[in-house]
């Protein structure tokens, strides 16, 4: 292949990546910057050419630049999204050639090797990127040479077509206190670093700076690393005739479903969330959503839990692109077979809540959870039973936890008319009156301070349990701050 | 001649029974705890009175409860279908808000006969259907003798193959089972 000489790497610099990242959508002409919280102070983490050119610099707290520039305008600095971003520009890059990595957090490099004959020449490439790169709104500055460290050097360093040779030595990436020793030194160029005895500099400055050196110069290789695409779980399908019957929508479907679960397995992955999105002719795109119980990569149990949605589905004209993606992917492991009954139980159990929450979504199939209060309705929690499946054992069962005499059915306080700290002999509730044959308690429960309800702003609880002469067994509080009766619950 | 309180009970599976009353929420805990495996038990979101899952765990291990929360009573049957026919679990509850029409009662019976699983509707007092296989109503009845008692009154008050009965029973919360008990002398 290619010896180190012959290599041509490219290193794109995007100088102003998160300003300019927000401006694309939002354009101003004034000066901007995007800050960063560092410790206790806002400080400047990126800024357009107005705000640099009215004085402001990086890092600068924002306190002092809004003294410098009061009409500056500023606005929060996302790091995740220019991460996000840097990879969008790193598959766009890869139009130019397939060795693509990332240089740092703010730039790129090609390994354009072999590849810039296919764009007219170096100087065609290089024009094409840099007219594309302002299209799009972005600064960009290139740099071009036969190894990494001396593109990065001339892309961040060269102003105009100095050489190598000619830019000061911070182009070899080195630390701040190596650059200011070198300079003290009398070696502000890299030509002049070159020039000296190398085992002096050693001595003084570590490998470090020679490494540095050399892998500008090309004498100690440096591979540019790409970064291995993310694995796409989606599939698509253009007919050539548009179709609305919805057994041929279930036909592409299973086309499409069969290669993404084969994709699935060789991944060891399952789906837990499928998009299909249904094209029609007028463009219009008709999104159909399957969320599962658990992640699953089986097409014949996938495609029946679609057939309803499909069926919804207005196909207006007729539909001509399907596309089907696995939007949210979960580890699924192999698993043997044949043996474990239990498990094709919850397989069978995971299959039915997937097809109940198609109609009522998952969200509303729930289960108890112990919680810890001794508020008797927050004694307990409701949590999706997607999430909670996997725990066998309960920890309701250790009835020596058990508080007192609890209700099976629990309703808002209804007030009735009574009064004193005795629980009534006799009550009217829901346009019935009973007749109270035997009271037990007071329970007395108060308010949790820490946490505030609503509920129980009126203060302590006595409460009771009654059996009425009529049959009903009904939970009964006094609330002796504020006094009055409610019922709370009745026992089964 | 009354028929025996075991052949109409545990529920007949296989079939959607209905039960009103003021303890019908504790006789659906009962019914369930006599099988195995999760209990989705259906209900309309807008209800506001809650099942207590401390009570619960008296008859029925809550972590086995489902709860199914629907906009309204049409998702209300048509999820019941769907989990009557699938035999993943044993048993469903489904509380009704509205009288089912003949069709509705129907297609649950045919639902619960193809998934071999045992329906059961708390209804309100006289929203019963046609098509239910048995009809109970639960009434709690005060015990004179024991504070903690669970004592109530079980009527049959429709029986497609059996005759209508009436039973006093009891839950013994120490060994989990149902006691038939003879009427208090009141």
């Amino acid at each position: 292949m290619f010896d180190g000489m012959n290599r041509r790497i490219i290193c794109l610099w995007f100088p102003r990546l998160a300003t300019e990242r927000v401006l694309r959508t939002c354009p101003t002409d004034g000066p901007f910057a995007l800050t960063l919280r560092h410790g206790n102070a806002e400080r400047l983490y990126c800024l357009n050419p107005r705000a640099e050119a009215v004085g402001l610099c990086r890092d600068m707290s924002l306190a002092d630049a809004r003294a410098y520039c009061p009409d500056l305008l500023t606005g929060p600095a996302r790091p995740d999204l220019d991460v996000r971003f840097l990879g969008t520009l790193r598959r766009w890059a890869m139009r130019y050639c397939p060795w693509v990595g990332f240089e740092g957090r703010d730039g790129l490099v090609l390994d354009a090797t072999g590849s810039t004959h296919l764009w007219g020449g170096e100087a065609a490439l290089l024009d094409d990127l840099r007219g594309r790169a302002a299209q799009a709104g972005l600064t960009l500055r290139l740099g071009l040479a036969g190894t990494r460290g001396a593109a990065w050097a001339l892309a961040h360093y060269a102003q105009g077509d100095e050489p190598l040779e000619a830019l000061p030595v911070a182009a070899l990436r080195l630390d701040g206190k190596t650059d200011i020793a070198l300079q003290r030194l009398g070696l502000s160029r890299i030509g002049d670093l070159a020039a000296t005895a190398r085992a002096p500099l050693a001595r003084r400055f570590g490998p470090d700076l020679l490494a540095r050196l050399d892998q500008a110069l090309g004498q100690m290789p440096e591979p540019v690393v790409p970064q291995p695409d993310p694995p796409r779980y989606a599939l698509r399908m253009t007919l050539p005739e548009p179709i609305g019957l919805t057994r041929d929508v279930m036909g592409v479907t299973a086309r499409l479903l069969d290669p993404l679960c084969a994709r699935l397995d060789r991944d060891d992955m399952g789906a837990r969330m499928l998009i299909l999105s249904l094209r029609r002719i007028d463009r219009a795109s008709h999104p159909i959503t399957l969320r599962l119980a658990g992640p699953m990569r089986d097409p014949a149990r996938i495609l029946p839990l679609f057939e309803r949605d499909i069926e919804a589905a207005d196909a207006g004209f007729g539909i001509d692109q399907i596309r089907l993606e696995a939007a949210v992917v979960e580890p699924l492991t192999a698993r043997q077979t044949g043996i474990d009954t239990k498990a094709s139980g919850q397989e069978r159990l995971d299959d039915l809540i997937t097809r109940i929450g198609t109609r009522i979504g998952l969200d509303n199939i729930q289960c108890f959870r112990p919680a810890d209060s001794h508020i008797p309705e927050q004694a307990f929690c409701l949590v999706p039973a997607t999430l909670s499946l996997p725990a066998a054992a309960s920890a309701w069962t250790r009835s020596g936890l058990r508080p007192g005499l609890r209700p099976l059915r629990l309703f808002p306080p209804e007030p009735i008319s009574a009064s004193g700290r005795q629980p009534p002999a006799r009550f009217r509730w829901r346009r019935m009156s009973f007749t109270a044959a035997r009271a037990i308690g007071p329970e007395r429960i108060a308010p949790e301070w820490w946490a505030p309800n609503d509920g129980w702003r009126s203060g302590l609880r006595d409460y009771w349990k009654i059996d009425t002469r009529e049959g009903r067994r009904l939970w009964l509080f006094h609330t002796p701050q504020h006094p009055g009766w409610f019922v709370q619950g009745e026992f089964a | 001649m009354q028929n025996a309180f075991s052949d109409s009970f545990p529920l007949r599976s296989g079939r959607v029974h209905e039960v009103c009353g003021a303890g019908a929420a504790g006789f659906a805990a009962m019914a369930a705890a006599q099988v195995t495996g999760h209990v989705p038990w259906i209900r309309e979101a807008w209800l506001h009175d809650a099942l207590n899952p401390v009570a619960l765990a008296d008859f029925i291990d809550p972590a086995r409860i489902l709860l199914m929360r629907t906009p309204g009573q049409t998702d209300s049957l048509a999820v019941a279908e769907e989990a009557l026919k699938d035999t993943a679990v044993r048993f469903v509850v489904i509380q009704i808000t509205r009288p089912l029409n003949l069709r509705e009662g129907r297609r649950l019976q045919l639902a619960a006969k193809a998934g071999g699983t045992t329906g059961l509707c708390l209804i309100p007092e006289g929203m019963g259907s046609n098509a239910a296989e048995t009809r109970w109503r639960a009434v709690p009845v005060l015990d004179p003798q024991r504070p903690d008692s669970t004592l109530m009154r079980w009527e049959i008050i429709k029986n497609k193959s059996g005759t209508n009965g009436a039973w006093h029973v009891r839950w013994d919360e120490q060994t989990h089972h149902l006691l038939v008990v003879s009427p208090a002398g009141n």
